[in-house]
């Protein structure tokens, strides 16, 4: 009986316990180290992940994802749909209605104008904005009262959540920069180093890609929030540096993108101070399969172009045999440990698009040999495969990257064991990646036969993502070998279920489509092989509470809510 | 039976002695061994270069495990007689991998600096010993000085790297692009050192006796000229395999070198720098073996020029 009642007490001191919360600036000083300093606290002046960061201590947008990509509202009183009516029958428009109360931490209250200013500064077309690509197809953006907006768009979209979502496009204040509008953005430099912002803190010095510091909002909404007093965002050093100063050392309690060898970070957390956690956003490491023919006894302009198929990739059975033989749960334990998961899904979130397809995740070395040997591929003397002296050799090339080149050491020698022979090839990621139509060596040409690398996508719709690989997008000399349709994939079915997709409104409607498009590019066609779903780490200190890593938003989405707990 | 370039040697001494009907034949190559055999430091030098030539030549026919065989189980294993370096992140054997990464290493290092060599000596005397070459040759090699590196191996690389590995193979097309690459680009400061040697030399009494008695102008490049400037060539010689073998590491890096399953020191020497503190040995052996290569190439370098030199030799 008295065990009982002692485990009784216990239970409900620690359900108790999470209810006693903090008062605002109680838990003193939060360190975050930024091996990459931010250069500026304006994001709409840089694109860069350290600078969305940094501004999000501080600016907030109308609505942010959560970790699993759904949205919440924030300075929005409530999420835009069909059903409230915030998003028009028509498609053509979407009203946020705002928050009641919110201020700025200068004291001034925030409205619609605010809100109509910061689009009116990103759309201007001398400023040169970073993140216009969010007020994409934004026709204009209107006060209807001083706490509801209207944004108008060109033609109809199906997924207006862009403007004003996600920590990309915030809201800033029109008071402060409306003398920087235009071509004088840049020259603001008070204002893009010290924005009044209404997120939970405020900036009091900012030294450019240096030290930020920061003090709690005094005027942020929860009167309860943030726990800490100030905050100071330290840049310098490299990833393992900083990872360190959290892991090892515990100067930090934060440590942004610390993107290390799985054996590194594991002998760092061995310290006991703090783990490493990963973010997932949409980041997937796959190979793509050039269906065309690369050879370099075609002339230029004809190589990897859809007028000369592949002479044996075009063959469902080979590709289907080159995943088979890839063991992705080894890939990831030897390239990214934590920060990666295995997959066979091109679109690995949001979890409505996600298909919940796993039937590559199971190296199958001995399937992929009966495979090969029943579409007729039989070993030659040099234990190379071979159909009416065609040989399966491949070309596969990818960035240079010390993860990159083991995978393909693991990959060729499982090729090899199904007798495929494998060509390794790396090129400088600033050419593979540059997008030169003159160049032979970028990721859109593919002059090879397969090719690794990873690519993501903004926000948390992946429509356009998938909208990629229509037979139109497939690089060529006609588009100066640009589009994203690198395996030069083209069936008209997914065509048609792509403009289908423009169409569709409802969430989940949306998202099984999104899953059929998905299996048609992985498991029913292997015109791509997925590998590894990538995060990004970042090192926490065993010190902070509440930390809620989130690969949709900015990693300090809820910086508001992070405490001090006792080690 | 005296050799004629020893007895141009001579011709800069102030007096030559008689040959002695009784003494053996003596050849110059055989003095300058004797004299080479006294410098300490090169023999250990010339000890050491043969051994390594012997550990990447022999050793593979030795020690039979692919350098590229990925054995996953046994990765990052420390020195164990399966094998006694160890092995890397994908548990492919250190052993083989530097013996076949010295193998290329060590090519790509005394090709491309005959390459360079060949190329700046012949510039640098014929820029010294002829003056109507002089100023266009000399503009060449500024011309060459200025160009940047990178790009132009970039260039390279991107144009000719196909047709290349179709002709010869992936690994022989990259190997001649390479070091064609690297002796088109360093072979300046040969010529540049050479050139103001022979100025020089075209100045001193001997030169001027030679041309006197009628000495035509091959037998004055090869019998006067060139002997005297051996050693400067031999110094750029001994600096040029070790720029070469960094140079190579530096492409291999950046993806323009040998294919990413091609081990080199150098691309063992990137690999590991990641993993530094756990698996310090991993960095540390090919470090050494490039150290080595150099440092006894360097000595060997002295030696031979000390030896060669005649102002030196017998003293």
């Amino acid at each position: 009986m008295r065990l009982k009642f002692l485990m009784l007490g216990a239970a409900s001191a620690a359900l108790m316990a999470p209810v006693a919360h903090a008062e605002r600036g109680s838990d003193g000083q939060l360190n975050i180290i930024m091996w990459q300093a931010p250069s500026t606290m304006n994001i709409y002046l840089s694109g860069g992940t350290k600078e969305l960061i940094a501004s999000s201590a501080v600016l907030e947008p109308l609505a942010g994802s959560m970790p699993d990509g759904t949205l919440f509202p924030r300075l929005a009183s409530e999420i835009p749909t069909l059903e409230n009516g915030g998003i028009a029958e028509d498609l053509k428009s979407v009203t946020w209605k705002l928050r009641e109360g919110v201020k700025w931490s200068d004291g001034t209250p925030f409205t619609a104008d605010d809100v109509v200013f910061s689009a009116q500064y990103c759309m201007d077309p001398t400023g040169g904005c970073a993140q216009l690509a969010k007020f994409e197809g934004v026709e204009k953006v209107e006060a209807v009262d001083p706490l509801t907006v209207k944004i108008s768009f060109a033609a109809p979209q199906p997924d207006p959540y862009s403007a004003f979502v996600g920590s990309q496009a915030p809201v800033i204040q029109k008071a402060q920069f409306e003398a920087c509008i235009g071509e004088k953005a840049p020259t603001c430099t008070e204002q893009n180093f010290g924005p009044i912002g209404t997120g939970p803190f405020k900036v009091t010095s900012f030294k450019t890609n240096d030290v930020i510091t920061f003090e709690a909002n005094p005027e942020y909404r929860d009167a309860s929030k943030p726990a800490f007093a100030s905050l100071t965002m330290k840049g310098g050093g490299d990833a393992a540096a900083a990872a360190r100063s959290v892991l090892e050392t515990g100067e930090f309690d934060y440590a942004w993108n610390t993107q290390l060898a799985p054996d590194v970070i594991s002998g760092m957390e061995a310290a006991g101070k703090g783990k490493v956690q990963a973010a997932f956003g949409s980041l997937v490491e796959r190979i793509h399969v050039n269906l065309t023919n690369a050879s370099s006894d075609l002339p230029e302009g004809e190589r990897s172009t859809t007028a000369h198929p592949h002479p044996f990739l075009t063959d469902i059975a080979v590709r289907k045999a080159l995943s088979m033989a890839i063991d992705r749960a080894l890939l990831v334990e030897i390239g990214y440990g934590p920060a990666g998961q295995p997959t066979c899904n091109y679109v690995p979130a949001p979890a409505a698009w996600a298909s919940d397809n796993t039937d590559c995740l199971q190296q199958d070395i001995e399937g992929a040999k009966k495979l090969l040997d029943e579409a007729g591929w039989t070993v030659g003397g040099d234990g190379i495969r071979e159909k009416d002296g065609q040989r399966l050799s491949l070309l596969y090339q990818t960035s240079v990257n010390a993860v990159r080149q083991d995978f393909q050491a693991l990959i060729k020698q499982w090729w090899q064991e199904i007798g495929v022979e494998t060509e390794l090839k790396t090129v400088d990621a600033s050419v593979f990646f540059g997008g030169d139509a003159g160049s032979p060596d970028t990721f859109q040409k593919f002059y090879a036969d397969v090719e690794m690398y990873a690519n993501n996508f903004e926000g948390g719709n992946p429509a356009p993502y998938l909208a990629k690989f229509t037979c139109d997008k497939a690089p060529g000399p006609d588009n100066q070998w640009q589009g994203e349709n690198v395996s030069r994939y083209c069936d008209p079915e997914f065509d048609k279920l792509v403009a289908q997709m423009a169409t569709i409104v409802d969430p989940a409607e949306r998202g099984k489509l999104g899953q059929k498009l998905n299996e048609m590019l992985t498991k029913e066609s292997y015109a791509i092989i997925p590998l590894v779903y990538r995060g990004t780490a970042s090192a926490v200190s065993n010190t902070l509470g509440n930390v809620q890593i989130n690969g949709w938003d900015s990693e300090l989405w809820n910086v508001a809510d992070w405490t001090r707990t006792a080690q | 039976m005296n050799d004629p370039l020893s007895a141009a040697n001579a011709a800069g001494l102030p007096s030559e002695l008689p040959d002695e009907p009784t003494t053996p034949p003596r050849s110059q190559w055989r003095d300058i061994w004797r004299q080479f055999r006294n410098h300490h430091g090169a023999m250990i030098a010339l000890v050491l270069f043969v051994s390594i030539l012997l550990f990447v030549l022999i050793g593979p026919l030795l020690w039979t495990i692919e350098p590229t065989y990925v054995d996953i189980r046994a990765r990052n294993q420390g020195f164990s007689w399966a094998h006694p370096l160890g092995t890397d992140q994908l548990g492919r054997d250190m052993l083989a991998r530097l013996m076949a990464g010295g193998r290329v290493s060590l090519a790509v290092g005394l090709t491309a600096m005959s390459i360079a060599l060949t190329l700046g000596s012949l510039i640098g005397i014929l820029s010294g010993y002829f003056r109507g070459l002089d100023a266009p040759l000399m503009r060449l090699t500024e011309l060459f000085l200025a160009l940047p590196l990178l790009p132009l191996l970039l260039l390279m690389v991107t144009l000719f790297r196909e047709p290349l590995g179709k002709a010869l193979g992936p690994a022989g097309g990259i190997f001649l692009l390479i070091v064609s690459a690297i002796g088109v680009t360093s072979w300046m400061q040969t010529a540049r050192i050479v050139r103001g040697e022979v100025l020089g030399l075209k100045e001193r009494e001997f030169m001027l006796a030679a041309k006197s008695i009628g000495t035509p102008i091959h037998r004055m490049v090869l019998r006067h000229v060139l002997p005297n400037v051996l050693s400067p060539i031999m110094v750029a010689a001994t600096l040029g395999i070790a720029t070469a073998i960094i140079t190579e590491s530096a492409l291999s890096f950046l993806g323009l070198g040998f294919p990413p399953d091609f081990p080199t020191w150098g691309r063992l020497l990137y690999d590991a720098v990641d993993q530094m503190q756990q698996f310090p040995w991993r960095v540390v052996l090919p470090g050494l073996c490039i150290s080595l290569t150099v440092l006894s190439v360097n000595y060997i370098g002295d030696g031979l020029r000390d030896a060669m030199d005649p102002r030196i030799r017998g003293r």
